[in-house]
């Protein structure tokens, strides 16, 4: 009995093994093509979404408000047939520095594509290590306009710039002038001097004339986001004897600024918030009776939408007593751009999956505004804002007419009143 | 700009002074006698702040009414903090002093984090939006109250150092340690018992600042850097001294937000603590080293 051996051309030895390892690796290499620094990642389960909020510090309330967003989105993508998201939090500590390491962090951790993070200058941090790990991110909440005008690939923004946020606020603003017959003459502008105060305030300036606009700004006053005491700002800003007040603010900065306002005893005629802060749920709560009236004129959803319905009930579901607001509306809406982008490239790839974002074209969304898509900069140019005032703990929206629900109320009530 | 708007803040800028020279002058107490710098001051009001949030939301008594059993919590802490752990460091270079009080105030306001997270806390009393008015001058009530209670406690502090064979032990340590231990006080004991004192100050401080501002984890460092603003200023070691920089930095800072920008408020401050340093070192009410 002789024993065959294999013949010479189907022998594997060591070194045919090892070199066909190598093609193969080159091969794969090629195959995961333009990947930065040729990762090769699994294309099945859960995509994993790094989730970047000020979790604390002074903007924290509006950080766990956002985070609300992304409790509520798994049931709904579910319902939707959309894939699901395996979710990494990262807390940016309201600070730019952390924000990036966070960015980093996460990347390191896995994730394979970023959402956040409600700070323009935290965002415009994380959008850099986004850019450079290529690792697409899409912005829930932030205006600054320079995050979309670097030239990157990999960043996008379902959020108006300020420029755009401040052209709807007027717009809106006239629209809620007509519908009250009734206009300030004067205001005073107060404003954050964070990066998206002060590009709001650069932009007023620049955009402000050409609307038109039946008020002047008598005074205008910055003040530090953190800081724990508005009196003297709010005395300077009643001295200057204007018939409105004009704001751009955070959480924080808005309660203290209603508290002292009460406190100085001068009830403007209207209180006009064109960021976050008034409509906020702790704010709503922190002071009762004192909260209604500020209308806000902001990126907002649309009440008419289906999908709306949709949110408020899972969020009533999660959060109950919680109103629905852009916090929440716009973090949900960051990821649903990236599950639908995800189920349409069938890739975590990041290259793949940031030219399926870029070709994003969603409009059963729930903001205002005809849906979601983006242009060659990463900016959802259709995302248009409304106006919105608190009426006994809810929020009522006011304009555009095609999204309102109800009339304003004209003026603010006198604070001294409501005790 | 009417006279009466200057005089609004002036007023305001008093009051919040008055508070803030009432936390730094538990820092003055502590070094003035001691000589061991409190590097977790604004972190030590922190927890002040913090035990009147959750008894007023548990209880609903009025921080007016905690503000004694506060100041006693503190006054214990602080004792038992000096009498274990801060007496050993006391003979020790300053850097090892201030690495062990930097490390404290990490891990109290890391420990305050992680109990109550990082919502901002306030405390609701039926006062809390009033205001009173004089003429043409409105006052916040609360600043009104922390104000006075304020002025209270300093007194009471002052007319101890002053008054009683304690006191005046705790000034013979402050002004000569041999001679202290020459004549058997027992200086270790003396010292825990300031250390608490100027823990009862900041607890005092503490509960009279929830009136005025939020309370979160992250208020100490701010806090601490500010108390060492107003001891420089006013006179490191001198009680009226720190009472005289706080109602000085209060005022400055009420002031110059009026007059200027608002954000640039904290520079003014800054820029006076720069002013006593070069021309006058040991503050406006201390004494020349020797």
């Amino acid at each position: 009995m002789t024993r065959k051996s294999a013949p010479p051309s189907a022998r594997i030895s060591r070194r045919s093994f090892v070199a066909g390892v190598g093609v193969a690796g080159v091969g794969a290499g090629f195959v995961a093509g333009t990947a930065p620094f040729n990762i090769v990642r699994a294309d099945s389960g859960p995509l994993k979404v790094g989730v970047l909020l000020p979790r604390s510090g002074y903007e924290a309330g509006i950080g766990q408000d956002c985070q609300r967003g992304v409790d509520i989105a798994a049931a709904i993508f579910k319902a939707r047939g959309l894939p699901e998201l395996t979710i990494l939090s990262g807390d940016t500590e309201s600070n730019v520095d952390v924000a990036r390491s966070r960015a980093e962090k996460l990347i390191g951790d896995g994730a394979q594509a970023l959402v956040g993070s409600f700070d323009s200058g935290q965002s415009a941090a994380i959008a850099q290590v986004a850019e450079q790990k290529g690792i697409p991110l899409v912005i829930n909440i932030a205006a600054a306009p320079a995050i979309t005008e670097q030239g990157y690939k990999f960043v996008f923004r379902n959020f108006p710039t300020a420029p755009m946020i401040l052209r709807d606020a007027f717009t809106d603003q006239k629209t809620v002038f007509g519908l009250v017959g009734a206009a300030p003459k004067s205001v005073v502008f107060m404003h954050v001097n964070d990066t998206f105060g002060t590009a709001m305030a650069k932009g007023i300036g620049a955009i402000m004339p050409k609307f038109n606009m039946p008020y002047t700004i008598a005074e205008e006053i910055s003040y530090d986001p953190a800081a724990r005491d508005l009196s003297v700002e709010v005395a300077k800003a009643k001295a200057a004897n204007a018939d409105a007040l004009l704001v751009v603010s955070r959480l924080n900065d808005a309660m203290l600024l209603t508290r002292e306002l009460v406190k100085q005893r001068w009830t403007p005629q209207a209180i006009l918030s064109m960021g976050p802060g008034f409509y906020e749920d702790q704010y709503i709560k922190t002071l009762g009776k004192y909260a209604n009236g500020p209308i806000s004129f902001s990126p907002w959803y649309d009440p008419h939408k289906p999908l709306t319905a949709v949110l408020e009930t899972e969020l009533a579901k999660a959060h109950p007593g919680v109103n629905l607001n852009t916090n929440h509306v716009f973090t949900f809406e960051a990821l649903l751009v990236v599950a639908d982008a995800y189920k349409r490239a069938g890739s975590t790839d990041p290259k793949t999956l940031a030219d399926a974002i870029r070709a994003t074209n969603i409009t059963d969304n729930v903001a205002i505004g005809p849906g979601i898509s983006f242009d060659a900069k990463g900016q959802n140019v259709k995302v248009r804002q409304g106006a919105f005032q608190n009426r006994d703990g809810k929020l009522v929206t006011v304009a555009p007419p095609e999204a309102a629900t109800a009339k304003p109320e004209w003026p603010l009530q006198p604070y001294p009143s409501r005790s | 700009m009417p006279l009466d708007v200057y005089l609004n803040v002036a007023v305001g800028g008093v009051l919040t002074g008055l508070v803030y020279g009432l936390m730094a002058l538990g820092l003055s107490v502590i070094f003035g006698v001691v000589r061991v710098v409190n590097f977790a001051h604004g972190e030590m009001m922190t927890i002040a702040m913090y035990i009147a949030v959750v008894l007023f939301s548990a209880l609903h008594v009025d921080p007016l009414i905690l503000l004694v059993p506060i100041a006693a919590v503190l006054f214990a802490f602080g004792y038992v903090l000096q009498a274990a752990l801060i007496n050993p460091f006391v003979r020790r270079p300053e850097h090892t002093q201030f690495l062990l009080l930097v490390a404290l105030a990490l891990i109290i306001s890391n420990a305050l984090l992680i109990i109550f997270g990082p919502d901002a806390r306030s405390v609701q009393t039926s006062y809390a939006l009033d205001s009173m008015q004089f003429g043409p001058i409105i006052v916040d009530t609360t600043k009104v109250y922390a104000g006075a209670a304020a002025i209270v406690v300093t007194a009471a502090l002052f007319a101890f150092f002053r008054l009683t064979l304690v006191g005046k032990a705790i000034r013979a340590c402050a002004d000569n340690y041999t001679g202290a231990l020459v004549v058997g006080l027992d200086v270790k004991r003396l010292y825990a018992l300031t250390f608490g004192l100027g823990a009862a100050c900041v607890g005092a401080a503490g509960t009279m600042a929830v009136l005025v501002i939020d309370t979160t984890p992250m208020l100490g460092p701010g806090y601490t850097l500010l108390a060492f603003v107003i001891v420089i200023t006013g006179g490191l070691g001198s009680m009226p001294g720190a009472l005289l920089g706080g109602v000085l930095i209060g005022v400055t800072e009420a002031i110059a937000g009026l007059l200027f920008t608002p954000s640039a408020k904290s520079m003014f401050a800054f820029g006076i603590l720069v002013l006593v340093l070069l021309f006058r070192p040991q503050g406006l009410l201390g004494r020349r080293a020797a």
